[in-house]
């Protein structure tokens, strides 16, 4: 190489191109994929099931904004987080397979509903269809990273190495979705009448099933050392969400709670009528053609 | 909508790149959502480590009428060119 102008630089020294990207790693190479002892392995496949199906579900509802979004950056932005999503979703379903026999796709697409174990708060929907708004989406967006996010980064110390490993790519990821959302919920509750009153209203909307993100299931109480107790993240998450409620001017809503059916509610399989049809649109066409690729 | 929202361009510095270069533009409401939406537009194939966002407004460019007076001068001086020495085969970046 020559260097005769500064161009030639940024071409790279081998065949591929610098617009494409150079540099790639592949997430989880050389991590241990031995269970710790002393723990029920089905207990840690139902544990990646929870945090696994919580991205993938809020993944595939993150995905109905591509084109639908406000600017064709935000149809990006969101289809970006959704993918960041799917490849935690990838690795944890991946995860729970080698325990249940399966591979990530057999779990994605031929579980029924009962056998999701993701929170209420990835599935309920909030637009782009009738009914939702892009403050609604956003108001989740913030609430739902924040919580992943102080989850993620308690996850990093799991004795299990691949929740562990995961937790150390995902919070990054969730770094970025996080100051996303919050970027928006200042700009939308500090903006006009109207952005800080449907930003208020997305808040309202997605609140009743807050309650649910900190309840800690019989399966994390069991999981001492592997998983996260829930319950521990509440102050921790409160706050960010009470800097980012004064940043915007918005108001912290009351604290109610979504009904539960016999005390369960999703980490135990009972979902909302939203779940339903987007497990349908989800699953449709991989039923239908058993084995489609691209 | 998008009318109502400026137009940014966008610089981006290659992972082994010894300066920002052009690489288009977007539309943002202020300059932190520009770094945001070209975070998310031109480097989400690994493409950067450092974005510069300039308002669009802020260049000035030359015309396509002045293309002759501005650059056609140049066209013969060959000799500017620094191509009359010989570069010594370790001195990189000349």
């Amino acid at each position: 190489m020559s260097f005769d102008n500064a161009y030639e630089s940024l071409l790279g020294h081998e065949d591929s191109h610098w617009a494409f990207g150079t540099g790639f790693s592949e997430a989880l190479s050389g991590v241990n994929r031995e269970f710790p002892a002393g723990v029920d392995r089905d207990d840690i496949a139902t544990y990646c099931l929870m945090l696994g199906d919580d991205a993938l579900i809020f993944s595939q509802r993150l995905s109905e904004w591509c084109s639908r979004a406000p600017e064709l950056e935000e149809d990006i932005a969101l289809a970006n987080i959704a993918l960041d999503l799917l490849g935690q979703a990838r690795m944890l379903l991946t995860r729970a397979g080698e325990v249940l026999g399966k591979s990530e796709d057999d779990l994605a697409y031929l579980r029924d509903e009962r056998e999701f174990r993701n929170v209420h708060l990835a599935e309920i929907d909030c637009g782009p269809g009738p009914g939702g708004d892009f403050g609604t989406t956003i108001a989740r967006l913030l609430v739902f990273s924040s919580w992943r996010l102080a989850l993620f980064s308690r996850l990093r110390g799991s004795a299990d190495p691949v929740l562990a490993a995961v937790a150390e790519k995902g919070l990054k990821e969730l770094a970025y979705h996080r100051d996303h959302a919050a970027q928006w919920t200042v700009r939308l509750g500090d903006g006009t009448d109207e952005s800080h009153r449907r930003m208020q209203a997305g808040l309202e909307r997605v609140w009743p099933f807050v309650d649910e993100l900190f309840a800690t299931h019989p399966v994390e109480a069991r999981l001492a050392g592997v998983a996260v107790d829930p319950a521990s993240l509440k102050s921790e998450v409160d706050g960010v969400l009470e800097a980012v409620f004064s940043a915007a001017g918005l108001s912290r809503p009351a604290d109610t709670r979504a009904a539960r059916v016999a005390g369960m509610a999703g980490r135990d399989g009972v979902h909302t009528e939203a779940m339903g049809y987007l497990l349908a649109e989800m699953q449709h066409l991989h039923r239908s053609l058993p084995g489609a690729v691209w | 909508m998008s009318t109502s929202w400026p137009l940014w361009e966008v610089f981006v510095r290659g992972k082994r790149g010894l300066n920002h270069v052009h690489v288009g533009s977007l539309h943002a409401p202020d300059a932190e959502m520009a770094l945001r939406n070209a975070r998310d537009v031109y480097t989400r194939r690994n493409e950067g480590v450092s974005i510069w966002v300039v308002p669009a407004a802020a260049i000035t460019a030359s015309s396509p009428d002045e293309k002759d007076p501005f650059f056609s001068p140049s066209g013969d001086k060959v000799y500017r060119h620094p191509t009359f020495y010989s570069i010594p085969e370790d001195v990189p970046h000349l």
